[in-house]
């Protein structure tokens, strides 16, 4: 079982080819609000992360993910 | 506030007003023809609708509905499951069922509430539904509904599909997978055999939205599953009447018995008053005429043929193989608006499509043809898409 901060390390490096404004990433940094993420490159963002741990994210949680932190917590329940 | 979420939409009409361009709900103010038109004052082949078989002005269609209009009125004022079920509607049923070789049929007011209906219905909460990333709006509006878990598989990707039923081991023969026939924005055809072939292998359900599909491909018109010998893997098929048909409402058939039951758990069936008997008519002709006259998928077939050969002669991106749906990609949406002008001046009315409607960043002069197109039309559509290569509109390296 992978803990919280690898999951977090994992995002940190799948966002970074869609970090367009080089921001500084961090647990609190929101997909859309700071990253600026279209609907289309969020669903990219997440295939990454599928591919990666061989799961499957359902949608129905996207509308409680702000956040790479948030998305970290999702991705560690899904792959428990 | 409320509104502000508007904002961005508000400043591209505002943009388009600017330009003088009304790509978005050009007013038709005249038809001619099942394929010409008098649109924004001008002339124009119509390239752009999803008429193809052209059967929206045979006039055996219009005389059915003109005869069921005196003999029934105008509406039916009432749900299919109060006083809005005539006998026009289940003779409709019973004739959709037949025609998909079936026993069950479901009739709705319009294609987006069937799919829409179904897949809100068919699962619920403790299922899991697999959509087609690239699957329809009326699919994604049904799924939200549907309480289930959502999960998109890659598009018309058997391989991430297979993976997916994979990590959900036990759920995976509880699962309704989505595909559709032709994916209408594209105009490409899912690849249905492998995804059969999955589906047998994993187990779940299979529904296919098969709305621009139905009564263009496969040996009697069923659409893409009878094209690729997979129908008996089908559990549950959707379509509409506002395509091939030529006139408005949606269908969901199966083999099921168990439709008859999840019939009356529709919410999108029960609270909306029924089609007008007009349309059930001529719905009803038309279905007759396209099982009467192969020979109408013919010639779509040849002008989907020679639209695709002659765009793709011209250098221009369009999809991997032939389709009735010839979509052109392009990166920069200003130059696709102008594009979409020059060719509403050169008297051929496309679809301009922007995302997220398309299926990425891209965005698409979208054609469609119909085999009530002429020699003579097909000619001057992809000579109006000559004239903005040579304007300089459109490159091979301008576009996607
Ligand atoms: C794949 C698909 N499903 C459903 C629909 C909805 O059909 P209708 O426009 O007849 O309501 C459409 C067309 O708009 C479609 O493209």
């Amino acid at each position: 079982m992978t803990d919280y901060q690898e999951y977090l390390e994992f995002l940190y490096s799948a966002v970074e080819t869609q970090n367009k404004k080089h921001i500084e990433l961090s647990e609190s940094t929101s997909l859309v609000a700071d990253l600026g993420l279209s609907s289309l490159e969020v669903m990219e963002f997440i295939e990454k992360i599928e591919d990666h741990f061989d799961i499957s994210i359902p949608l129905n949680i996207l509308p409680d993910v702000n956040t790479i932190g948030d998305l970290a917590t999702k991705v560690r329940e899904l792959n428990l | 506030m409320l509104f502000d979420k508007f904002q961005t939409m508000a400043g591209f009409q505002a943009e388009l007003a600017e330009r003088k361009v009304e790509p978005f709900g050009a007013v038709t103010e005249k038809i001619l023809s099942a394929t010409e038109g008098l649109v924004q004052g001008r002339n124009v082949i119509l390239a752009g609708t999803n008429n193809y078989l052209g059967l929206s002005f045979d006039p055996r269609c219009i005389k059915a509905a003109q005869d069921a209009a005196a003999r029934w009125g105008t509406g039916t004022t009432g749900s299919r499951l109060a006083n809005g079920s005539f006998t026009e509607h289940q003779a409709l049923e019973t004739e959709v069922a037949q025609f998909y070789g079936v026993d069950h049929a479901i009739v709705f007011s319009t294609g987006y509430t069937a799919t829409m209906g179904m897949c809100a219905t068919l699962a619920g909460p403790g299922d899991v539904i697999l959509l087609d990333a690239d699957s329809h709006a009326s699919i994604y509006s049904g799924v939200k509904l549907s309480g289930a878990e959502i999960i998109r598989y890659k598009h018309n990707n058997p391989e991430d599909l297979a993976k997916r039923l994979r990590r959900l081991g036990d759920r995976a023969s509880q699962t309704l997978i989505i595909a559709e026939g032709i994916y209408s924005m594209l105009g490409d055809v899912a690849p249905l055999q492998e995804i059969a072939a999955v589906k047998r292998e994993y187990g779940g359900y299979l529904f296919l939205d098969e709305a621009h599909s139905m009564g263009v491909l496969g040996e009697t018109g069923r659409g893409a599953a009878q094209a690729a010998g997979v129908e008996a893997d089908v559990d549950f098929f959707a379509g509409t009447f506002s395509k091939s048909l030529g006139a408005v409402g949606g269908f969901c058939v199966s083999s099921h018995p168990e439709l008859e039951a999840i019939r009356f758990c529709i919410s999108a069936y029960i609270f909306t008053a029924s089609s007008s008997p007009s349309i059930i008519a001529s719905t009803r002709e038309a279905l007759r005429i396209v099982t009467a006259e192969p020979q109408l998928r013919e010639r779509l077939w040849k002008n989907a043929h020679r639209l695709y050969d002659g765009l793709k002669a011209l250098g221009l991106p369009v999809g991997p193989t032939a389709s009735p749906v010839v979509a052109v990609e392009m990166e920069d949406r200003s130059r696709t608006i102008d594009c979409w002008e020059a060719l509403m001046e050169a008297g051929v009315y496309v679809n301009l499509v922007i995302p997220p409607a398309s299926p990425s960043t891209n965005f698409l002069l979208r054609n469609s043809v119909s085999a009530a197109h002429t020699s003579a039309q097909m000619d001057t559509i992809i000579a109006a898409y000559a004239s903005l290569k040579t304007a300089g509109l459109i490159t091979s390296t301008q576009a996607a």
